[in-house]
């Protein structure tokens, strides 16, 4: 695995853990300039919103994430919003796609995900695989210009 | 003594060895759907391999038969629930016949400062309908209180209903806490207030003795694969005066009696009016065969045994002290509980990968802060097929779900 330390199940367990019990992001912008989308599903309980802050230069300047939401959905948006803050549209866009590739058992680049790698096995769990990914389609649909203006 | 195995050994998805994630299954969705016995594998697949055909006006032997089948069937579907054979229509399901109901004679008759009475408890398809009613015909939707325990009372009836009232809508047993609604008294008062009284017997039709004249209820809507019979073919019982007063919800052929190109038609008288298309047939064939498996079974020792598996797994599960119970006090077997410091989603899934199909949900807004204190909750839901032992494998499982349940991600 192309990463610095070796991800053993424990260690993903704890980073999941980490982030289900204390989510960074879990919070409503409490100022101006967020684009927002909703995501939820007919087959499971999570309804969230994601919101980014984009810049002029096109760089992720915050994103959080709110709403009802499982361990596997908590700790995956909120990984996300770290990983995308500080990063371009592009760099953004690439994150999510090779998380994509991941979640989907399809070849991917592991250097740019991070704590997100905890989310591998995810396929295990058929039924949840949506979960771990109802923050990142959120996000995706912002960068591709979507907005609720929540 | 009721013994479950004796039956179990006719159901496949049962006797055959079925796994999930590695595990022996231990099917406790039962609210949501049942599993078949062979006779109602048989006789489904009796009407695809030697009885095909259409029903209605034939004039060879093989459709006169399918005729008498579905007579048949109509007839044993009457008998079970204690009606006349000709106050039962065959619909797609529970939500088709409450469709049905609120399109035929709510909109029909329902108009502007008339009301329709629902409780928080009501499942989906017994409140989206009548929503539809009250935007189509200008009726209010209200609602009637419920105890704190979540139970709906006649003196709760008794208070709400106005003179205003046309319709008493209400489960005969709700989905997710599975209290047992006085159906017969809530009949006595919507009749005395000059309402009529229309049930969702989707919960409990399966597990409960219904009697519809002896509850007096003017509709009943159940479900024929929540009584270990096929998916898409239900029923709606009307009293046979209201449902002559009904108009069709869909039309087409075998519901009318002639029709002419200057766009005059009359229909036929129910049920039929209500059967627009050919018929599930293989539905209705397989209906008949899981209601002469019930009364094989005998309602009542369903409805006994289920209140025994309530009354162990509350104990069972309340002894493990890691869960909250929300329903203790119900009758119906069916528990909804938390694990505590899991969400229900997430408990779910550790119960998958435990072998166990349970449901998560969530309920809407009222319920869960007037009642429940929780936005979601795991269901397990029990039929006469189950066992002890597997609610056993239910209770240890939730038993170690705290320290374990992200596990189901990595072993």
């Amino acid at each position: 695995m192309p990463t610095s330390i070796e991800l053993t199940p424990e260690i993903m367990r704890e980073i999941i853990m980490d982030h289900y019990s204390s989510p960074r992001h879990k919070s409503n912008p409490d100022q101006e300039g967020y684009q927002s989308t909703h995501s939820s599903s007919v087959n499971c309980i999570d309804d969230i919103d994601v919101f980014l802050k984009i810049n002029a230069n096109g760089v992720v300047e915050d994103a959080r994430w709110n709403g009802v939401a499982c361990a596997i959905s908590t700790a995956s948006s909120d990984i996300l919003c770290d990983l995308l803050i500080g990063k371009t549209k592009a760099e953004a866009e690439n994150v999510i796609a090779q998380y994509e590739h991941m979640i989907h058992e399809e070849e991917y680049d592991a250097s740019v995900l991070d704590e997100a790698l905890a989310f591998m096995n995810t396929s295990k769990q058929a039924a949840r695989i949506h979960c771990a990914t109802i923050g990142w389609d959120a996000a995706e649909k912002i960068l591709e210009g979507e907005n609720d203006g929540k | 003594m009721f013994d479950p195995n004796s039956f179990r050994k006719d159901f496949p998805m049962l006797r055959s060895g079925k796994m999930m994630q590695g595990k022996p299954l231990v099917w406790l969705d039962n609210a949501s759907t049942t599993f078949k016995p062979d006779s109602v594998v048989a006789a489904i697949t009796r009407y695809y391999t030697s009885e095909t055909s259409n029903s209605h006006r034939g004039d060879y032997d093989l459709c006169y038969d399918m005729d008498m089948e579905v007579l048949n069937a109509r007839k044993a579907v009457a008998d079970f629930i204690g009606a006349e054979t000709k106050e039962i229509v065959f619909t797609s399901g529970t939500t088709g016949s409450i469709n049905l109901l609120a399109y035929g004679y709510g909109a029909k008759y329902l108009k502007k400062g008339d009301e329709i009475l629902i409780t928080e408890a009501e499942h989906a398809s017994n409140v989206l309908p009548w929503y539809r009613v009250e935007e189509m015909t200008g009726c209010k939707v209200n609602f009637i209180p419920l105890t704190k325990e979540g139970r709906l009372t006649a003196e709760n009836l008794e208070k709400a209903i106005t003179p205003n009232t046309k319709l008493v809508c209400v489960a005969h047993v709700t989905n997710v806490l599975g209290f047992i609604a006085p159906i017969k008294e809530l009949a006595r008062i919507a009749h005395k207030h000059g309402a009529l009284i229309c049930v969702d017997g989707a919960q409990s039709v399966p597990h409960l003795k219904t009697d519809v004249k002896n509850l007096d209820v003017d509709f009943l809507s159940f479900s024929g694969h929540k009584l270990c019979g096929p998916t898409g073919i239900g029923v709606l019982y009307g009293k046979y005066s209201l449902l002559s007063a009904m108009d069709p919800f869909m039309t087409g052929g075998g519901m009318n009696a002639k029709f002419d190109m200057c766009g005059d038609a009359s229909y036929l008288e129910p049920p039929a009016r209500f059967e627009a298309g050919t018929q599930h047939l293989a539905g209705i064939i397989g209906l008949h065969a899981a209601i002469d498996y019930l009364n094989y079974v005998g309602i009542d020792n369903i409805s006994a045994y289920e209140e025994e598996l309530k009354k162990y797994a509350v104990e069972k599960l309340a002894a493990t002290g890691a869960v909250t119970i929300y329903n203790a006090t119900s009758e119906a077997g069916i528990v909804a509980f938390n694990v505590n410091g899991v969400f229900a989603q997430d408990a779910a899934t550790y119960l998958n990968s435990q072998g166990i199909a349970c449901r998560s949900g969530q309920h809407c807004a009222k319920i869960l802060t007037d009642f429940l204190g929780t936005v979601a909750t795991v269901r397990a839901s029990f039929y006469f097929y189950t066992t002890k032992e597997e609610i056993d494998r239910l209770v240890e499982a939730v038993a170690k779900c705290k320290g374990e349940y992200l596990n189901a991600y990595f072993n």
